[in-house]
């Protein structure tokens, strides 16, 4: 009898907090859709002239299509390179035993430790003296490898048993056919996490896309949106258009890709 | 038998090398050489990159710190006066206190909110994947769109929390317009943005606890605040002890959300260490003592941490 109240309770608790939760994402859309919002003090629930002006609007202002674009194209790309870099570091660390290979993977690990904000300075420097300034390849080198990338990937494939490996040896296949038929394709629950990892960071990092890009019509969806905000400072339904088209592609991978993220957040919470 | 990684390849039985776990898998011809342009060329795809993008930049920004450097001229050796100068500095102090004043208010906020929906959704409750999947949304949200968000929403004049406070009769602070609230704006920000990412992470660790533990404790009489504070709770601790440690190097770091909230302000009110950082870079032009924070901010976090890992054996549980 007394576990009624409690069940209750804790659905309570469990559904205000999801409502708070999903609010702000609410308002941001019911927002957008509400010309003139944050000019009255009262604000309307449930818009009463709902329109699309404001979407209208960011499109004119801002070379909104190539923004996502760029934020798009780099993402991709990071993924792409990480995803390559990873598996074939992985491979060596898990398959490929050298003398002073545990040396190798510590400072692999030691540079997952280093903040980029202590980076951000000297890197800078290096671009420049690259000549990539203000270029996407600036933006796009210094995130082509990842150090945790090597080490989830790593995990995955000293948890494959290397029974196929030996048998594929016999059979005359070297380390590039047993890494690219048989351990890779093994592994692929760890490359999907890796790739939704390597995607979102790509997709909202800020500070060096911030720093390298400067040509506004270069300038990745983060960047912009920040720039937004001082451009327009009382038009908060631009802002909120803004915040919507940023939030939907992350939001299209995360409904389909939910229970990789999840996965690998909690795994690493047990080691 | 143990030394057999790297003796000389080709001469390996298979049923030794099945029992090396990872097993090394040699060829024929001219083995060592092509074994090692092998390793090399897997490895050199992420090597080079972490090498001139990681470690290069780690150690010159430590050779920048001694300088002093406005990014374009020609750099003044000046030793450690840059060091000399952050830590007597009014400005760095402040920024230190802010963000320590961010950590400490949203760390319990966001690991009490995190353990209370993970405690919930560790139960036989409905729909269970869709409101955990509900909670992590903000997680993958980028910070920036957050910030935009929580601006709009903490709008002093026409935001809707100082309406719904209104519709209860209490006046809306200032928030990010007031430098007595902007601090808690940002906390209040960044807890909810992460509250998913705690509750994922003490969820898994309360999955891994054994009924029996609780079955046990029941029988014995136990109540439900009983069983929290003498089972869940110490069991727990490797999650909690994951949790804290990493939001405190985190914490540490907060920037994107100051950036796009309050960009330090109003009155420097909520400036934290890496604000400070980009803007001795790129809004005073002093290079050399913004490396030389980044190394204090480096070393501080290292050590943080390290004290961390040390005194985990006082209270947190392996089983």
């Amino acid at each position: 009898m007394r576990k009624f109240p409690r069940l209750i309770a804790l659905n309570i608790l469990v559904v205000v907090g999801a409502a708070v939760m999903v609010f702000p994402f609410l308002w941001a859309l019911v927002t957008s859709i509400s010309p003139g919002a944050g000019l009255s003090a009262t604000p309307q629930l449930v818009p009463e002239n709902p329109s699309l002006s404001a979407y209208a609007e960011l499109l004119q202002r801002l070379p909104f299509v190539q923004i996502v674009l760029n934020s798009l194209i780099l993402a991709v790309l990071t993924t792409v390179f990480q995803l390559a870099t990873s598996s074939l570091a992985a491979y060596v660390f898990s398959r490929m035993p050298f003398k002073g290979r545990n040396a190798v993977f510590a400072v692999y690990l030691a540079t997952m430790m280093v903040p980029l904000q202590v980076l951000v300075v000297p890197l800078f420097v290096e671009m420049k003296s690259l000549g990539l300034i203000n270029t996407y390849l600036g933006v796009l080198l210094p995130g082509i490898a990842s150090a945790f990338g090597v080490f989830l990937l790593r995990q995955a494939m000293n948890s494959v048993p290397t029974d196929l490996d030996q048998a594929a040896t016999l059979d005359g296949a070297g380390h590039f056919r047993i890494f690219g038929l048989i351990v890779l394709p093994l592994v692929r629950p760890a490359l999907a996490t890796l790739t939704v990892f390597a995607f979102l960071n790509s997709w909202n990092s800020f500070l060096w896309p911030l720093i390298i890009l400067r040509t506004p019509g270069m300038k990745t969806l983060p960047v912009a949106l920040a720039g937004l905000q001082g451009q327009y400072t009382t038009q908060w339904d631009i802002v909120m258009a803004g915040s919507v088209v940023s939030v939907l592609p992350m939001l299209a991978l995360y409904i389909f890709t939910q229970k990789y993220i999840i996965q690998g957040v909690a795994g690493t919470g047990l080691k | 038998m143990t030394t057999v990684g790297n003796s000389k390849p080709g001469i390996l039985s298979v049923t030794n090398a099945r029992k090396l776990n990872p097993a090394p898998i040699r060829r024929k011809a001219a083995p060592r050489l092509r074994y090692a342009l092998t390793v090399g060329l897997f490895l050199l795809p992420s090597a080079l990159p972490l090498l001139f993008f990681t470690i290069v930049p780690m150690v010159s920004a430590f050779w920048i710190s001694l300088n002093q450097w406005n990014l374009v001229g020609p750099m003044k050796w000046v030793g450690l006066d840059n060091y000399a100068r952050l830590v007597t500095d009014p400005g760095t102090q402040g920024a230190f206190l802010h963000t320590v004043y961010y950590i400490v208010g949203y760390l319990p906020l966001v690991y009490s909110g995190g353990l209370a929906i993970a405690l919930a959704l560790n139960t036989r409750i409905k729909g269970r994947s869709m409101l955990r999947g509900l909670y992590f949304l903000p997680v993958v949200t980028s910070w920036i769109v957050v910030a935009l968000v929580w601006r709009w929403l903490l709008n002093p004049s026409t935001g809707i929390v100082n309406w719904l406070l209104g519709l209860i009769g209490i006046a809306g602070p200032g928030w990010w317009t007031d430098p007595a609230w902007s601090m808690p704006a940002i906390i209040l920000a960044s807890a909810w943005k992460d509250l998913g990412f705690v509750m994922v992470i003490l969820l898994a660790g309360l999955q891994a606890i054994p009924e029996e533990l609780y079955e046990a404790a029941t029988v014995d009489g136990a109540g439900p605040w009983r069983r929290l504070f003498s089972i869940t709770l110490p069991m727990l601790s490797p999650s909690t002890f994951f949790v804290i440690v990493l939001s405190l190097i985190n914490g540490f770091q907060v920037f994107d959300q100051v950036y796009a909230m309050t960009g330090g302000g109003p009155n420097n009110s909520s400036q934290v260490v890496v604000q400070q950082i980009y803007d001795l870079t790129f809004r005073y032009g002093k290079a050399g003592e913004a490396s030389a924070l980044s190394w204090l901010l480096f070393l501080f976090i290292l050590v943080i941490t390290l004290i961390q890992v040390r005194g985990q054996k006082k209270w947190v549980n392996y089983a």
